[in-house]
């Protein structure tokens, strides 16, 4: 048992092969090329939205408003990206620069990331208001045509999560970096001694967040075709139990990228499959939260296992 | 012998059954018989939404024992939000509907889900809140008229203008832009009306309560409030509270609100108007999906009427109305196909 603790993704992986059985098992219509698609396309903006959150956690941090930035960008791709795709994309770097001055106040500052990524909502949130005042706006074509595009044999949705846990893998377990910024959550302290200095990685870590979140509104808009301001604020919550779920840890920079991504899907599925039981919506907030404990629960328990035998 | 004779009465019956069948089809179209619709709701979260859901599934219980269709569930997001209905749209996709109704939390976030539902050979009918996805049929309330009827109301009562108070809804919905479009459009027209001060009351009455309350100290006399429905009687309240005088309220057809009227006029003569569009909207939506399916001519565009209430209609409407609920009435197909005809027509 100890292989679980050992491959922190193993037991996500047993989660999401899991429920999707028993998915395949309730509705069969779901076990097809256009089933599987329809089932995960939306969850691709979701488990960018976790990648962007697990970067944070990965520093110790928490982001409360990744949720409202998620939804500004969208809004922002589905007007001026659309309408003037220079300064749609102007500013989108600037708010992806936005992101990574915000990391470097909070270490320059020593301030709870939890407050002031929560207060940072609210002017997400306004601005996406000021810019989407009623929902509209349009997706740019070239994007739909990717959120829609039809490779052969693997759907979109499946390809796109492969590639995003790919390229997170590579980036954060691989890379000379991403060792060093999961040290800052590990030992903040050494890392300082090593000769880094913090407050750029801090940056770095919130700029590739803010990254993420802005790959997450597009790819939202690519598949809703439109965007409104309050268009993703689920996302705060999704993203932070889709890290959890995927075997991360709130401290000590222990995060997997493959993990979140799974996290994501295995989050999207389960409102899938309590809809697809008929549970009626009273019970389904209830029965979500009931799986994610269970998942955790079950992390728990192997680790307790772990302990135990050593 | 006796066997016999039952086995034949069934066959006789049962053809007399068919060629009744037939005649009510060849009235209504194809047959709808074996046709599954589900409804996709954004929100249950308030009374105009749980009657709005109690009246699909009256209407849908009913039509299912009459045969009309195979089966029609409803089904409600958890969270409000337009990327969860998205995914519950294609679930439904999934599950193998053949019509899906929309009550959208966005009228455009839901426009991928929709195509996708559209493409796969579903019928999408949206009301209430509708969806701007071109694929999809539209019952539409014509939310500015509401706002535009209710300062021509007070204009009716107030010949000399004043401040007036306004109540809007939740924030970046399309519905409070077009509340308050149709307000501000009215109050521009009659030169003696002035918004005094505005507040956000989320079609909630505590929420209204608060508001109006946190902002009564720094208002003038208010002569008129107007509303986007759930709010009126929270309003009354914050105004009772600071022991000013009562406004003209226009309210929103809840049955808190109808009875706060009804007290208020048997204690000093107060008139107010109150109006909405009644849950059963939900029945009409139904109805004009089973049109859809059985292969009628529907136009893209439909209207939903308003339902007013008056003085005169005050009691009657107040006792049918149960407590913490809405002034509603329930659409039958005759309705459905007169509101056809009326949009075919137009």
């Amino acid at each position: 048992m100890s292989l679980f603790s050992r491959y922190r993704v193993l037991l996500p992986i047993a989660s999401l092969t899991l429920l999707m059985a028993v998915t395949f098992y309730v509705q069969p219509r779901t076990l097809s090329y256009f089933g599987l698609n329809l089932l995960f396309n939306l969850a691709v903006p979701i488990a960018l939205a976790t990648i962007a959150q697990m970067l944070i956690i990965m520093v110790n941090d928490i982001d409360l408003g990744i949720g409202a930035f998620v939804s500004l960008t969208a809004c922002v791709t589905a007007t001026f990206l659309e309408q003037s795709p220079l300064m749609g994309t102007v500013m989108l770097v600037a708010l992806i620069i936005a992101y990574a001055l915000m990391g470097a106040m909070i270490h320059a500052l020593a301030l709870p990331a939890i407050v002031v990524t929560l207060g940072m909502s609210f002017v997400w949130g306004g601005l996406a208001l000021f810019l989407l005042p009623s929902p509209g706006g349009a997706s740019p074509t070239w994007l739909r045509e990717i959120m829609t595009v039809k490779p052969p044999l693997i759907p979109m949705a499946l390809v796109a999560a492969c590639l995003i846990a790919g390229v997170t893998h590579w980036l954060i377990a691989h890379s000379g970096i991403g060792t060093v910024l999961r040290g800052i959550g590990g030992n903040a302290e050494a890392v300082r001694r090593a000769g880094w200095p913090l407050i750029r990685l801090k940056a770095l870590a919130y700029g590739l967040a803010g990254l993420f979140g802005v790959l997450a509104g597009m790819t939202l808009v690519g598949l809703t075709t439109s965007a409104d301001a309050n268009i993703a604020l689920r996302y705060t919550l999704l993203s932070i139990a889709g890290v959890i779920l995927g075997g991360g840890e709130f401290i000590g920079g222990k995060v997997s990228p493959v993990g979140a991504v799974i996290g994501a899907l295995t989050l999207a599925l389960a409102a899938s499959f309590l809809s697809f039981m008929r549970l009626s919506p009273d019970w389904q907030i209830g029965a979500q939260g009931a799986i994610l404990i269970a998942v955790l629960a079950a992390r728990l328990l192997f680790r307790r296992r772990d302990g135990a035998r050593r | 012998m006796t066997h016999d004779k039952l086995l034949l009465s069934a066959i006789l019956i049962g053809s007399c059954g068919l060629a009744v069948g037939g005649v009510a089809q060849a009235q209504d179209g194809a047959s709808t018989a074996d046709k599954r619709v589900a409804l996709s709701n954004n929100y249950a979260g308030n009374s105009w939404r749980q009657v709005m859901l109690q009246s699909f599934d009256e209407t849908a219980k009913q039509a299912k024992a009459r045969g009309i269709v195979a089966e029609a569930d409803s089904y409600t997001t958890s969270e409000n939000q337009a990327t969860e209905q998205a995914a519950q749209i294609q679930n439904l996709i999934l599950q193998g509907y053949d019509a899906i109704i929309i009550d959208a939390a966005s009228p455009t976030a839901l426009n991928g889900a929709v195509q996708e539902a559209c493409d796969a050979g579903v019928t999408v009918v949206s009301f209430d809140g509708i969806v701007t996805a071109p694929c999809a049929w539209r019952i539409a309330v014509d939310f500015e008229e509401m706002g535009r009827q209710q300062v021509d109301y007070l204009a009716s009562r107030l010949p000399d203008g004043g401040n007036l108070l306004e109540i809007r809804g939740l924030a970046g919905t399309s519905v409070d832009e077009q509340i308050h479009a149709g307000i501000e459009k009215r109050v521009e027209a009659h030169d003696d009306f002035r918004i005094a001060g505005s507040v956000h009351g989320d079609w909630a009455q505590e929420v209204a309560q608060k508001g109006v309350s946190g902002l009564l100290p720094s208002l003038p006399d208010i002569a008129g409030v107007v509303t986007q429905g759930g709010d009126g009687y929270g309003a009354a309240q914050a105004f009772e509270a600071a022991g000013r005088d009562m406004p003209i309220i226009v309210l929103g057809n809840r049955q808190d609100e109808l009875q706060w009227w009804q007290e208020q006029y048997a204690d000093h003569g107060y008139q107010t108007l109150s109006m909405s569009i009644a849950p059963g909207v939900a029945s009409l939506a139904f109805w004009v999906t089973q049109q859809i399916l059985a292969g009628k001519d529907v136009p893209k565009d439909l209207t939903v009427p308003f339902l007013k209430v008056t003085q005169e209609t005050l009691d009657s409407v107040l006792e049918e109305t149960p407590k913490g609920s809405v002034a509603n009435t329930i659409y039958t197909q005759q309705d459905a196909q007169s509101v056809i005809a009326d949009a075919t027509t137009r």
